[in-house]
């Protein structure tokens, strides 16, 4: 309750913003139309206009709306303008790439707590990979794997693996190293083996720091899967519907494709934060 | 045959002896470890696309790619001029500077905070990458447009990151300042902003690789003849594969450069912090 009311008045003031910003924007628009018309424009009447332009430069927050509304509810999920229908051909993409990201970064994070050598090499070079923009050479990596005739969805799954395995391996490294000194000598009063310690103390210490790796990476393959759509249009997606609407200067379909694509990155986040919670507690780590 | 052995030779030395390199205790084999480790995926990279004859339309083997980063020397920088100076550099600047600002202002209303931090985290979690096509549209093919889309992409991480630093201090400093009979400006000044110069700078590096991948991913959607992500996305339909990763080397080098001079100038102004020290 606390942050649930400045947080709406917050949210509210931006779409107040975005209101004023579509008058200041298709204001012109207006005024040259009612040119050409021979009409003089009141004020009223050229707010209303910049509300209901066909190709607006920014369209209002109620046409982005009604033009989801029509693509998600009132479409046939089968319809190829149906945004549900293009979210699902994201979604698959990032899904795919997100689990085979985080299967990397756990795996490697394994082996560069138990290995030194691992440690030495490998760790260095994965933080030097993410200040590479790999997003920009995401059209390479496309269009070579679909010319090695791999399927589409795991051409783009690559690039939401690579985006989604970095937090998942720092997290991990970062959990997996999280018991103390203490508690490992513990585990060696009780002698027990390397994989008991693995099982019993390591990894679940670990889970509340892959959790928070979680989040970040799925928004992070979210954001891979749409970038590879934009090179790999033929098959739809919101990336696809992305390109089209700049091709066609259809800015409502736009500014669609992208509120379609913050809702699924909310929804992921959301789910990732509810299996936190659900794991925590029953763990028995929930603050 | 000889290339793939020879590299397969070359790996098995590498793999030995970084093994005992990290066993023992050398002096700088923090540095020679990770470099020998870089050389073989090099050799390996090199010693496979020969030995298998990888058509050079799909993997070019590393020797090429760096002909070709010397031989277009020129077309390179003026592309890096045009993404790089012009689209990230003017993007990065004014976004994160007016982030800053704004947290600044922000910080005086405790209510504007609690609703800004939320949202802010939400928004720097959405791709905003979408908003390339759009700000193209509004600012036009030229650089001016990218840079809006880096301000797009940097602000809120920047924005959050600072919010949260200001709220650092913890009662009793801010308690110090009161006791000296110090104003807002003088506690902002003297305290609450060194305090979260560790946050601002995280922020600022979170910054850098976004402001490079949103001014390359803008050029996309439409860009004068020049340009890193111009060069990428036409060479990549001619087929040409060494320049397009002539260009990811220069990406590379750029994003870690740009990401090393933040780190630096972080080690030099937060050098009383303690994950500075150690």
């Amino acid at each position: 309750m606390k942050t649930l009311f400045p947080v709406a008045v917050v949210v509210a003031a931006i779409f107040a913003l975005w209101y004023v910003f579509a008058v200041v924007l298709n204001a012109p628009w207006a005024y040259s139309k009612a040119d050409r018309a021979g009409v003089e424009l009141s004020f009223s009447e050229m707010v209303s206009d910049t509300m209901a332009q066909e190709k607006p430069r920014l369209p209002a927050p109620h046409q982005v709306g009604a033009e989801i509304w029509k693509t998600t509810v009132e479409k046939k999920i089968t319809s190829k303008r149906s945004l549900i229908y293009h979210g699902w051909i994201t979604l698959r993409a990032t899904l795919l790439g997100f689990a085979f990201g985080t299967g990397l970064g756990v795996l490697l994070a394994v082996s560069i707590v138990y290995f030194r050598v691992m440690d030495m090499s490998v760790m260095p070079w994965i933080i030097a990979s993410q200040t590479v923009p790999i997003l920009a050479i995401a059209p390479m990596i496309v269009v070579v794997l679909a010319a090695l005739q791999v399927n589409d969805i795991v051409a783009k799954g690559v690039i939401s693996m690579y985006l989604s395995f970095f937090p998942v391996v720092v997290g991990m490294v970062k959990g997996l190293r999280s018991p103390d000194r203490m508690l490992l000598d513990q585990m060696k009063t009780y002698s027990s083996s390397a994989s008991q310690t693995f099982w019993k103390l390591r990894l679940p210490s670990s889970t509340p720091y892959l959790f928070a790796s979680l989040k970040v990476g799925v928004a992070a393959s979210l954001i891979g899967a749409v970038v590879a759509e934009l090179s790999l249009s033929q098959n739809g997606g919101l990336g696809a519907r992305l390109l089209a609407g700049s091709y066609y200067g259809q800015t409502i379909q736009i500014w669609s494709a992208l509120l379609s694509a913050a809702t699924l990155a909310a929804l992921m986040v959301f789910t990732m934060g509810l299996l936190e919670k659900v794991t925590l507690k029953r763990m028995g780590m929930a603050q | 045959m000889s290339w793939i052995l020879g590299s397969l030779i070359f790996w098995a030395v590498a793999i030995v002896l970084n093994i005992r390199l990290s066993r023992s205790d050398v002096a700088g084999k923090g540095v020679a470890v990770p470099v020998i480790f870089g050389l073989t995926i090099l050799v390996l990279w090199e010693g496979m696309v020969r030995g298998f004859e990888v058509s050079p339309v799909l993997l070019p083997p590393p020797s090429a790619i760096f002909t070709t980063f010397f031989a277009k020397m020129d077309v390179l920088w003026v592309d890096l001029v045009q993404t790089f100076f012009k689209g990230a550099l003017t993007g990065y600047v004014i976004g994160c500077g007016s982030a800053i600002l704004i947290a600044i202002a922000v910080d005086r209303s405790p209510f504007l905070q609690r609703g800004l931090l939320p949202v802010g985290n939400f928004i720097a979690a959405l791709p905003i990458v979408g908003l390339a096509p759009i700000m193209v549209m509004w600012f036009g093919f030229d650089w001016h447009s990218k840079a809006a889309v880096v301000v797009a992409m940097v602000f809120f991480p920047v924005l959050v990151n600072t919010v949260q630093g200001l709220q650092a201090t913890d009662a009793m400093s801010r308690d110090l300042m009161r006791t000296y009979a110090t104003g807002y400006s003088g506690t902002l000044m003297k305290l609450r902003l060194p305090a979260a110069m560790p946050f601002i700078f995280n922020g600022l590096k979170i910054a850098t690789t976004l402001a490079l991948i949103g001014a390359i991913v803008a050029e996309f959607f439409g860009s004068p003849i020049k340009g890193m992500g111009f060069r990428i996305s036409t060479e990549v339909g001619r087929l040409s594969l060494d320049m397009v990763w002539a260009e990811i080397v220069v990406a590379a080098i750029l994003g870690s450069g740009f990401y090393g001079l933040v780190a630096l100038l972080e080690k030099r102004m937060t050098f009383w912090h303690p994950s500075q020290r150690g």
